[in-house]
């Protein structure tokens, strides 16, 4: 029985490698991949979700593949943790594909057909990420994932800053790849079988473990954008077409994720309890990063890519907070921190595609994703509008929505955290948790600014006055991912309910169990904690609908429209609202140092003032540049070694030769 | 669910919808009493909110539908979140539908709400007001989380009724990291609730308005039921002090004589409460704007610190 749904989700990533070859069979149809070859891709990807979900409860199954080098075939294997994150892969790319196409339009640099191929490579690279069982296999899909995904950032290739961002971007991939594959290597051990199924099973050194585990970290973590190798995702993001930029912020991401989950909590039998501090550490200072800067965005996209690198964070806590007590033998608390962290996974996968889509629609309406451009789009496009309200509410960790409830689980697994056998962790925790707390709540400001700044106001600018509603199809992929994130916040004991096959799995403990039923969401003990979405969602929605009534009943519904009042100021336009700029700066006042401001403001005599603030990363200088000078520099003493002359080469010939003989004898 | 349970649920949801503008109007005869002028009377505020319902809305021309339903959202937020936090009794059904995380969770809902309607018309003062109000957010919100979670942590639950009943019920000891949440979570009540220092309930002074600013743009019955929902929020918040420092004289599960004996209890607490606030208020002088980050930062830092002498001292 698991064999079958293995060998059917082998059997739809090769439906989506055929869509995309047969979308070169007419590579400047634009029909053809827009009205076909997407909607199939979304089939493919809903049933691919089906049979995930399928999958989750079913014992794991593994096949060696008729494919590879003759001595080294390729082992598939598809247990809870994989089925899981193939469950998500598939019902974001559902949604994404059905926007796809209704986003892709004419006069792109790639021509459609080849942009269709790569995006379902892509697709399918990232399912064979997640059923690769042995470290040839898992490498080869990565670097296909990687590769594909560089091309799809480039679909707009003519411009100089999306080359520049891809490159970027290419880089710190192949910097995390080799990083990846000398993890493997510390992982085999010697013994030169590069199976997880023998990694498993190896008890290897501490110290070879640790140095898996930081190989690993600094790996996935390039991928998944920690900081301080997050430069990349605020670059690529805004490069690419939407709807890459929303697989790869709500699915790649997530990919980096499950290769971090792999290989701590399952091909490393004892993970070491500081690994857990490390993870913790790195968790928090991203998500603290992440959200002040992206209150400081300007564009939309570069927000929400910087909101990414906040959510990672979040995500990179729980991962921490896993290990921590899995380290010191807590399993269910483990079971507890695992489950948060899946959970805000699939959260941030659903949240952040639906408001990627959502700017993509922006773009295309008002041909700009520069929020000091846009304003008032809830007027002209309200179907986007309310999704994006459903996005950015989600996002700001706010009840009933799903956002909250990944944060409530991590909250709930940090409050139980003062019952570890180190007292110097202890102290730490409430640091911890404050942190968290703040980067909800600062999460909740940046979603103000997305949102007031772009959808509601005075429109900033022409086109956007002028902005159209999205077409059907990009609001079918909205509309589906817009009720995930409902479902996914109204149902919280169902979805844990289906988690619990990985922290069985994966810590030995199950927390489901406790779980008061569907309605109640209550890990570990009811009187410890509860929370139920739906009690919540009713008795608001009563007082509010009885509150409207009553209003009406004993008053009246009179309403006269007239200019807005404003103090009575009569001559009110569009400049003097907020600027995006306007609404970070209190951002950057409170968080000064954190930034690399840089001001430019008028002397009094100047005939036309100016004034121009900006805030960027302060790890450019910090970090890269220097790097970038050491490697150019050993790059120019090597090149000393080339001097042109025939006569010189000659005599490093000579010299090798000389050597080796000496070695050799 | 027992019947007393229903009953004492009911009887908290209307005690605080009803209520909470008694409360607002004798904070204000408090201050007018202690600057030495006639007080409006208790009932201002039930005469401005009626008068408010009676009079037409005077819609701008490109208000969305946001900005009409955000009034009523954030009134709903409010009342359920006065729903939430036990005032006569701990036996509340609604408990286990939201703990004191959700609570917070709430509270900010209903203030993204009305920030994204203060921006809705795009004005200059309604982008003013709901950036400093948002600025004033996620400075108070992670402190009061904090203060709640100290709570959390001394009985090991974040159930609001579990913690009432834990810190009521225990034999008096004076714990060093409630003094200190204590203070924290007064800081942030007045700023929350928009009181003197960081905010000014009573000026419509451009450079100083933080709140006023935001909901300038409102009139009649949605600008009544902001009036209203303002003053649930200083309600809920000085109960909410009230449950966790002063808990004494809740009533238990099925507690009939319990409830009936709370009611008084509760209406002295917060007689004396809002008095306080209004003495506070006489005294302190409204800050600089960009003077509230430093005054947050200080209440964040008292409820760390809080949740970490509980940590070392207290276990």
């Amino acid at each position: 029985m698991a064999a079958a749904s293995l060998d059917a989700t082998l059997a739809l990533v090769g439906a989506w490698l055929a869509i995309g070859a047969l979308a070169m069979a007419a590579p400047r149809n634009l029909t053809l991949a827009a009205r076909v070859l997407f909607p199939a891709g979304a089939a493919v990807g809903l049933a691919l979700a089906a049979i995930a979900l399928h999958a989750l409860f079913e014992p794991p199954a593994s096949r060696v593949l008729p494919l590879g080098l003759p001595d080294l075939p390729f082992h598939a294997r598809l247990d809870a943790l994989s089925a899981f994150f193939l469950l998500l892969l598939g019902a974001v790319s559902a949604g994404v594909s059905i926007f796809a196409s209704g986003y892709l339009r004419a006069g792109q640099d790639t021509p459609p057909g080849l942009y269709c191929l790569c995006y379902h490579a892509f697709l399918a690279a990232m399912a064979l990420v997640l059923v690769a069982d042995d470290a040839y296999f898992f490498m080869m899909a990565w670097e296909t994932m990687a590769l594909s995904s560089f091309f799809l950032v480039l679909t707009e290739h003519r411009r100089a800053e999306v080359r520049r961002a891809a490159y970027l971007y290419l880089l710190i991939a192949h910097l995390g790849a080799i990083s990846i594959l000398l993890s493997f290597g510390a992982l085999q051990g010697g013994s030169g079988d590069y199976r997880f199924e023998t990694m498993r099973l190896a008890a290897q050194p501490s110290a070879l473990a640790t140095a898996a585990f930081l190989l690993a970290l600094a790996g996935f973590g390039a991928k998944a954008g920690i900081v301080p190798l997050h430069v990349w995702l605020p670059e690529a993001h805004p490069a690419a077409p939407s709807p890459v930029s929303a697989l790869l912020s709500a699915v790649m991401l997530k990919t980096a994720i499950y290769g971090m989950l792999r290989v701590a909590l399952d091909l490393i039998a004892t993970p070491l309890w500081w690994w857990g501090i490390v993870a913790l550490a790195i968790g928090l200072a991203s998500a603290v990063f992440g959200v002040v800067f992206a209150a400081v965005q300007d564009d939309m996209k570069r927000l929400l890519a910087y909101s990414s690198i906040e959510n990672i964070g979040l995500v990179m806590a729980g991962f921490g907070l896993t290990l921590l007590f899995r380290g010191f033998g807590m399993g269910a608390l483990a079971a507890l921190a695992l489950t948060a962290t899946l959970y805000h996974c699939l959260n941030h996968a659903f949240f952040k595609s639906l408001l990627f889509l959502a700017t993509g629609s922006v773009l295309h309406a008002a041909g700009s994703s520069d929020l000091n451009r846009l304003g008032g789009l809830i007027h002209r496009m309200p179907w986007v509008a309310w999704c994006a309200l459903i996005g950015s509410l989600a996002i700001a960790g706010l009840p009933p929505l799903n956002g909250f409830v990944s944060e409530w689980l991590l909250l709930q697994a940090f409050l139980f955290t003062p019952g570890l056998p180190q007292g110097y962790v202890n102290m730490l925790v409430p640091v911890a948790a404050a942190l968290i707390a703040l980067t909800a709540a600062l999460s909740a400001y940046v979603m103000v600014k997305f949102y007031g700044v772009a959808f509601l106001g005075q429109p900033r600018g022409s086109a956007a006055a002028e902005a159209h509603e999205a077409g059907p199809w990009e609001r079918i992929g909205l509309a589906w991912l817009a009720a995930c994130c409902v479902a996914l916040g109204l149902v919280p004991a169902t979805v844990i309910g289906m988690l619990d096959p990985i922290t069985r799995g994966l810590t030995g403990y199950s927390i489901a169990s406790h779980a008061g039923g569907w309605l109640y969401l209550a890990p570990l003990e009811p009187q410890r904690a509860s929370y139920s979405p739906i009690l919540f969602l009713l008795v608001a929605a009563a007082a509010v609908a009885v509150a409207w009534l009553a209003v009406r009943v004993f008053y009246h519904g009179r309403v006269r429209r007239a200019p807005p009042w404003d103090c009575g100021f009569p001559r009110l336009d569009a400049r003097m609202q907020d600027s995006a700029a306007g609404y970070g700066q209190p951002v950057t006042v409170v968080f000064q140092p954190a930034f690399r401001i840089r001001t430019e403001a008028p002397l009094p005599s100047d005939a036309r003032p100016r004034y121009r603030q900006s805030a960027d990363d302060p790890l450019w200088p910090l970090l890269y540049l220097p790097v970038a000078g050491a490697v150019e520099r050993i790059g120019s003493l090597v090149a000393l070694l080339q001097r042109g002359r025939i006569s010189v080469y000659l005599v490093y010939s000579f010299a090798t030769l000389l050597l080796l003989l000496l070695f050799v004898r | 669910m027992s019947a007393s349970g229903l009953a004492a649920q009911f009887t908290e949801l209307m005690l605080a919808v009803l209520l909470a503008p008694l409360l607002t109007g004798w904070v204000n005869n408090c201050r007018a009493w202690l600057q030495n002028k006639s007080a409006p009377g208790l009932l201002q505020p039930y005469r401005v909110i009626g008068k408010l319902f009676r009079k037409e809305v005077v819609l701008a021309h490109n208000a969305s539908p946001l900005f009409r339903a955000a009034p009523y959202v954030v009134f709903g937020c409010l009342a359920l979140a006065a729903a939430i936090v036990p005032t006569i009794a701990t036996d509340l059904p609604l408990n286990a539908a939201a703990d004191a995380i959700a609570l917070v969770g709430l509270l900010a809902l209903a203030r993204m709400f009305i920030a994204l309607a203060g921006m809705d018309i795009g004005t200059a003062f309604g982008g003013l007001g709901a950036r400093r109000e948002m600025m004033i957010g996620f400075l108070a919100e992670p402190a009061l989380l904090m203060v709640l979670f100290t709570a959390s942590l001394i009985s090991s639950s974040t159930s609001l009724a579990t913690i009432v009943e834990t810190l009521a019920h225990r034999e008096f000891v004076i714990y060093p990291s409630l003094a200190f949440a204590g203070v924290a979570f007064t800081m942030v009540s007045l700023a929350e609730n928009g009181r003197v220092p960081v905010d000014n309930p009573a000026t419509h002074l451009e450079l100083t308005m933080v709140h006023e600013a935001m909901v300038l743009e409102y009139s009649g019955r949605h600008l009544a039921m902001i009036e209203w929902a303002a003053s649930l929020k200083l309600f809920v918040y000085s109960c909410m002090g009230l449950a966790l420092f002063l808990p004494f004289g809740v009533a238990q599960a099925g507690d009939w004589l319990g409830i009936v004996l709370a009611l008084p209890a509760l209406l002295a607490k917060l007689a004396v409460g809002g008095a306080a606030l209004a003495t506070i208020e006489m005294i302190s002088a409204k800050m600089r704007i960009f003077r509230a980050p430093e005054f947050l930062g200080t209440a964040f830092l008292l409820a760390v610190l809080a949740m970490l002498l509980h940590v070392l001292l207290e276990r």
